[in-house]
């Protein structure tokens, strides 16, 4: 059971979708315009990752090495679509404010990513606790940036308008405040989510002049060695080098990476939990 | 035409891709180091983008959308359907344009297999089908959707060349002031608002 909390910690925590990977990018900066949207994003997210962590991880000596690519997308398509349905019948206003994202789902490499490297490896329960854990971290950070753009954006939260006058025993505080638009906007979740890598970079770094160990960013803009999608991506043009992905190469590829891992490890980045585990 | 037009230019620009959609903001942020490589990004999502509207749009339109089959009600399956026809056909344009047209396949080649998991091409698709747009429609409306992302990246490659030389506050080295910039960029292409 200690391995399901583990694995919870994991998610939320040590590897966070938003905070430290940097993983799912396009949900992140489209539907944080409140914090309502980011939960049902997150949660539908969550509820996605879940099962098709569960039936990926049930399938795994099933299915065959060479197309479990095309595997995981049809399961993860198929609990997109059910997901999709049943927001459309039951949350009708979540899902208009949702629109496309939602079938959007499915590409976003935060699933594909654990399916390929958590769930098609390990057994049913902890890959269900990995999705619980994994969607939740992204639902905290959605919902994060959600309440940020929000309150600077439209002054609420959760919807509710802030107050114009706060008592404290004889003492009132007016509050007068206006709304930055431009933070619901498409430009607010660009600065916001440049604050947050800020604030992430700093962080990093006082961590790292303490000698602590950090955990590898993986986002895209990240480079490969780290990234939890690099299986399906393929690899990442690099310096302007496109990592060459044809049959010849892919052999060298494979090297270079097995390289770039031992490189990552040796240095202060303990990218090992991923590998690890 | 006037139509079309509009179309085009509404997703162009006043609707741009990634500035105001956020749809394909990974490799927006991954091959937008230098203008050569984001030129070449751009031009790959160009040419699969269109291919995929046109061929999403037949499949659509003749199956899954057809109301002679199962009474019109596949179009549950347009989402599963649609990012399956997308991965095989990019596998498929990688090896035809190998064969077939090496110049072009050594200039776009190496990008092809990372717009698989980009997810603008499937946005387009679906697109589409939300919008009811016909073929004509859908495939102008994708390749407009792609000069879009075209402009946005090779804009932005321009701008992270020159930033290279400047100096930024540690913290917000790297992705941090790309965002920044990608932001301005969204303001800039407010402007566009009042084209149509």
């Amino acid at each position: 059971m200690s391995r399901c909390t583990e694995r919870l910690y994991n998610g939320l925590v040590k590897e966070n979708p938003t905070f430290v990977l940097m993983l799912g990018m396009c949900p992140t900066l489209a539907v944080t315009t409140s914090a309502i949207n980011g939960i049902g994003m997150g949660l539908s997210t969550t509820a996605v990752l879940i099962m098709s962590n569960m039936l990926i991880s049930m399938l795994r000596k099933i299915i065959p090495d060479s197309v479990r690519m095309p595997a995981f997308i049809v399961v993860v398509a198929s609990f997109v679509t059910i997901v999709d349905f049943l927001l459309e019948g039951f949350v009708p206003s979540l899902y208009d404010s949702l629109g496309l994202y939602i079938p959007l789902i499915v590409v976003n490499c935060i699933i594909l990513g654990r399916a390929e490297s958590y769930a098609s490896k390990n057994p049913v329960l902890p890959s269900i606790f990995d999705g619980i854990g994994m969607g939740l971290g992204f639902t905290v950070g959605l919902t994060c940036i959600g309440i940020v753009r929000e309150l600077i954006g439209s002054a609420q939260i959760f919807g509710i308008a802030l107050p114009e006058k706060i008592n404290i025993g004889s003492f009132h505080m007016f509050i007068q405040y206006e709304p930055l638009t431009i933070f619901i906007l498409a430009p607010g979740a660009f600065f916001v989510l440049a604050c947050l890598v800020a604030l992430q970079n700093r962080i990093k770094r006082n961590l790292a002049n303490k000698g602590k160990k950090v955990p590898a960013a993986a986002g895209c803009a990240q480079g490969c060695s780290s990234c939890a999608s690099r299986g399906i991506c393929g690899g990442h043009p690099e310096d302007g080098m496109p990592a060459a992905l044809s049959e010849e190469a892919a052999a060298d590829d494979a090297q270079d990476r097995k390289a770039e891992n031992e490189e990552s490890k040796n240095s202060e980045n303990a990218d090992t939990g991923k590998e690890g585990v | 035409m006037q139509e079309l037009l509009l179309i085009a230019v509404g997703s162009a620009f006043v609707n741009n891709v990634v500035l105001s959609q956020f749809l394909g903001i990974c490799p927006f942020l991954g091959v937008s180091k230098n203008v050569k490589t984001a030129a070449g990004m751009g031009g790959a999502v160009v040419f699969v983008i269109t291919i995929s509207s046109f061929v999403t749009g037949l499949i659509y339109k003749y199956i899954l959308g057809n109301p002679n089959i199962m009474g019109g009600e596949l179009e549950y399956l347009n989402t599963i359907v649609f990012i399956l026809v997308i991965a095989a056909l990019v596998q498929f344009v990688e090896m035809f344009l190998k064969k077939v047209m090496p110049p072009l396949y050594s200039a776009l080649g190496v990008y092809l297999p990372l717009i698989t998991t980009n997810c603008a091409v499937l946005g387009v698709a679906l697109t589409n089908v939300q919008d009811g747009y016909g073929l004509l429609t859908g495939v102008v409306n994708g390749f407009a959707t792609a000069v879009g992302f075209l402009v946005a990246i090779v804009l932005m490659a321009g701008i992270r060349e020159k930033i290279e030389h400047n100096d930024i506050t540690e913290s917000f080295q790297g992705t941090p002031i790309v965002l920044v910039t990608a932001g301005l960029m969204a303001i800039a292409f407010f402007g566009f608002a009042g084209l149509i």
